[in-house]
C-alpha cells in the first residue's frame, strides 16, 4: 500500500500535531507514503466561490501529478477530501470540461485521464486496512474514556460526490473507529453539523455559537474528548472553545473538552506515547485526558 | 413488508404522548412512501395525527419533514430508501421553524424570508410593446433554480440559520439569485447591495446541508456562491467575507498555498484595530504552543506554474 500524501496547509501550519500523529500511525501500519510537495492548495471551497473553473483546474493538476506517479491520493483533512472529491465528480461527469482543463495544464506536460483515487486517512483505515486488521495493532484499550465524533461537513456532504451511493457505511466510519478503540462512544446530534470555521473570520459571533453548541452538547452527553478527521474543525473547536463557551454557555463556564485529531486517537490506541502524537500542542489542555489514559487504560486482551 | 415508524408527537391536548416518539408497526406494500405510511396511521390507527400534504407527487412542497434526522419530502421518500431490513424510521417535524401540531410546522419565517428578497421581476427602462424577450441561453441555466417548490427542507436543516434567525437562509437566497441572474431584471445591483449585508450571502457556512436535502436539486449553496462572486464583481468588497475570499485567492496565486496568518489579518481588515486586537490573544497562545503559521506563508516549488494557471483561467473569464 503506497499513497501520494497531501497533508494540506493546516497540518503543516496551525496543527503540526496532525502531521506528526499521521506519520506515527502510518509507520505502525507499514503504509508507505510520498509527500506531495508540488500539489497546490485545493481551494478549500473559498477559491471555488471566486472562480470555480480555476479551483477545478488546480485540483485536476494535483490529480494528474498523482496519476503520473501511479499513486492514490491520501488526505488527512475533511475539507481537502471533500473539495477534491467534488472537483473530481464535476470533471468526470463532463468530458468536455475536463478537456478544457487539460488544455490549461498541458503547458506543464500534464494530462488527467481520470484514474486517481482520493481517500481520507479515515477511509484508508476502515476500507483498505479494515477495522478488524486495525484492531490487531491496538495495544491500549481506551475503555476508560468517552469520546464523541465530529465529522466535518466536507466528509459528509454532498453525498453523491463523496461516493456514499456505493459506500453508505461512510456515514458512520468515525463512530466505528471510536468503538474499535474500546472508548465509550458518545453520540450527539451536532456530530454532522458545521463547526463554524468557514465563517470564523466573517461572522465570528455565529461561528462561536456553533463551537459552543457542539462542544457543550458533547460534554453534557458525557464526553471526555471529541475526535475529528478535519483540522479546520479542530482549529475552531479547540482554538476558540474557551472564548465560545464562556460567551455562549448559560453558566458562562468553559467546557474544557479536548479536541483530538483522528490519527491521535488511533495512535493512542496503538500505544504510541502521547508526546509523539503532539498532544502537548493543543489549546484546550489534554492533561486530564492523558492522565486518565495513563493510569486507567488496560492492555488489549488477546 | 413490515414497517415501523416512530413519530414525534406534538400536541398539548394529548399530554400522554406530547413531546415523545410514538411507535407504529404495520404491514405495507414494498413501494410504500413515508407519507403513505403516515396517512395509513392517521386513517386506520390514530386519527389525531397531524400531517400536511396535498399532491403526493413532490410537486406542492407541503410534506416537508425530517426523516431519520434529515429533511425530506415524505411523499418522495420510500420506506425502503431509509430503512434497512425493517429498521424503524424516525419522523419528526422540520427544524428551525416552530411546530404547530405533530408534523406540521409554521412556515411564517420561511415566507417572510422569501418576501424579503422581493421575489418578482423588477425590469428597468421603458416598457416594451409586447412581452420582455430573453434568449434561451440566458434563461436555461436558471431552470434548475426555478424548480424550487418552496418546501422548506433546506431552511429546516440550515446550520447558519440554527444559530442566527437573521440569516436570509438558502431558499430565499436561491430565489434572489434567480432574479439577480435574470437578464430582464433591472435591479440586480440594488439586490446585490442588500444581499451583501449582515444576514446575507456571507453568513452561509458552506455546510452543504441545503444542497444535500433539497428534493429538487436547486443546490441553494451553489447559488449563494455565485451571488458572492457577483457581489464582488459588482464592487461590493468592503466586507469581511469579500476580503477573506480575495485574500485567500491572492495567497494561493502567490505561493500555491494558503497564508493563514495574512488571511486572518486581511479578513478582519488591516485597519480594523479592535478586530485585530480581538484576534491577538489566540494568536499569542498559538505562538506559545509553537503553532503560529509562518506569517510569510508557505510556498511550493511549483508556485510559478500555479501562477500561470491563475493567469490563464482568470484571463479566460474576462
Ligand atoms: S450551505 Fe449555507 S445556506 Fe446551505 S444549509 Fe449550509 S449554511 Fe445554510
Ligand atoms: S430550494 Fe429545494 S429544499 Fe429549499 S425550498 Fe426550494 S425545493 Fe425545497
Ligand atoms: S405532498 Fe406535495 S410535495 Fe409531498
Amino acid at each position: 500500500m503506497k499513497y501520494a500524501w497531501w497533508p494540506g496547509c493546516v497540518a503543516r501550519g496551525a496543527t503540526p500535531e496532525l502531521y506528526t500523529s499521521t506519520v506515527a500511525v502510518l509507520k505502525r501500519l507499514n503504509i508507505e507514503f510520498e509527500e506531495m510537495h508540488d500539489f497546490s492548495c485545493t481551494g478549500a471551497g473559498v477559491l471555488q466561490e471566486r472562480n470555480l473553473k480555476l479551483a477545478d483546474t488546480l485540483n485536476v493538476r494535483n490529480f494528474a501529478i498523482a496519476e503520473k506517479l501511479g499513486l492514490p491520493i491520501m488526505t488527512v483533512c475533511s475539507t481537502c477530501q471533500g473539495v477534491m472529491a467534488q472537483a473530481h465528480y464535476r470533471v468526470m461527469k463532463d468530458p468536455a470540461y475536463l478537456k478544457e482543463i487539460n488544455g490549461v495544464i498541458a503547458e506543464e506536460g500534464l494530462e488527467y485521464k481520470g484514474t486517481t483515487v482520493i481517500k481520507h486517512l479515515l477511509w484508508i483505515l476502515t476500507e483498505e486496512v479494515g477495522v478488524d486488521e486495525l484492531k490487531k495493532h491496538f495495544t491500549r484499550n481506551l475503555s476508560c474514556i468517552s469520546v464523541a465524533p465530529f465529522y466535518g461537513c466536507y466528509l459528509l456532504r454532498p453525498t453523491n460526490a463523496l461516493g456514499y451511493d456505493e459506500k453508505p457505511e461512510r456515514e458512520a466510519e468515525l463512530d466505528r473507529v471510536i468503538e474499535a478503540t474500546g472508548a465509550r462512544f458518545i453520540d450527539f446530534a451536532g456530530k454532522k453539523k458545521c463547526c463554524g470555521f468557514p465563517i470564523l473570520l466573517i461572522n465570528q459571533q455565529n461561528s462561536l455559537k456553533m463551537v459552543a453548541n457542539h462542544t457543550g452538547a458533547a460534554k453534557d452527553g458525557g464526553a471526555d474528548a471529541m475526535v475529528t478527521p478535519c483540522p479546520l474543525c479542530h482549529l475552531n473547536l479547540d482554538g476558540y472553545q474557551d472564548k465560545a463557551t464562556k460567551r455562549n454557555r448559560p453558566d458562562h463556564q468553559k467546557v474544557s473538552l479536548p479536541i483530538i485529531h483522528f490519527p491521535q486517537l488511533v495512535g493512542l490506541a496503538m500505544g504510541i506515547e502521547p508526546e509523539d502524537l503532539g498532544f502537548q500542542k493543543h489549546m484546550v489542555s489534554t492533561k486530564d485526558l492523558l492522565a486518565t489514559v495513563r493510569s486507567k487504560a488496560t492492555p488489549v486482551a488477546r | 413488508m413490515q414497517a415501523t415508524v416512530r413519530v414525534k408527537r406534538h400536541n398539548q391536548e394529548l399530554p400522554a404522548t406530547h413531546g415523545k416518539f410514538q411507535e407504529f408497526s404495520f404491514d405495507v406494500p414494498a413501494n410504500t412512501t413515508v407519507l403513505d405510511a403516515l396517512i395509513k396511521i392517521r386513517e386506520e390507527i390514530d386519527g389525531t395525527l397531524a400531517v400536511r400534504c396535498s399532491c403526493r407527487a413532490s410537486i406542492c412542497g407541503s410534506c416537508g419533514m425530517r426523516v431519520n434526522g434529515q429533511a425530506r419530502l415524505a411523499c418522495k421518500t420510500k420506506i425502503t430508501d431509509v430503512s434497512k431490513d425493517g429498521a424503524p424510521v424516525t419522523v419528526e417535524p422540520m427544524g428551525n421553524m416552530p411546530v404547530i401540531k405533530d408534523l406540521v410546522t409554521d412556515m411564517t419565517l420561511f415566507w417572510d424570508k422569501v418576501r424579503q428578497v422581493e421575489p418578482y421581476l423588477q425590469p428597468s427602462g421603458p416598457e416594451p410593446k409586447g412581452e420582455y424577450i430573453a434568449s434561451d441561453e440566458s434563461m436555461t441555466h436558471l431552470v434548475g433554480v426555478m424548480n424550487c417548490i418552496m418546501c422548506g427542507a433546506c431552511v429546516s436543516d440550515c446550520t447558519a440559520l440554527e444559530v442566527d434567525k437573521n440569516f436570509i437562509a438558502p431558499a430565499a437566497l436561491a430565489k434572489a439569485y434567480r432574479f439577480v441572474a435574470d437578464p430582464r431584471d433591472g435591479a440586480a445591483k440594488q439586490r446585490l447591495a442588500k444581499l451583501n449585508e449582515y444576514g446575507g450571502v456571507w453568513d452561509c457556512t458552506r455546510c452543504y446541508y441545503c444542497v444535500e436535502v433539497c428534493p429538487k436539486d436547486v443546490a441553494p449553496m451553489d447559488r449563494i456562491m455565485k451571488l458572492r462572486d457577483l457581489a464582488m464583481e459588482a464592487g461590493y468588497n468592503n466586507t469581511p467575507g469579500s476580503r477573506h475570499t480575495r485574500s485567500f485567492a491572492r495567497s494561493v496565486k502567490k505561493g500555491g498555498l494558503l497564508n493563514e496568518t495574512m488571511l486572518a489579518v486581511e479578513s478582519t481588515g488591516l485597519f480594523n484595530i479592535p478586530g485585530q486586537l480581538a484576534q491577538a490573544p489566540i494568536g499569542i497562545k498559538s505562538f506559545i504552543k509553537g503553532k503560529l503559521p509562518n506569517p510569510l506563508g508557505h510556498k511550493i516549488p511549483a508556485r510559478k506554474r500555479i501562477k500561470r494557471v491563475f493567469e490563464k483561467v482568470e484571463a479566460e473569464r474576462k
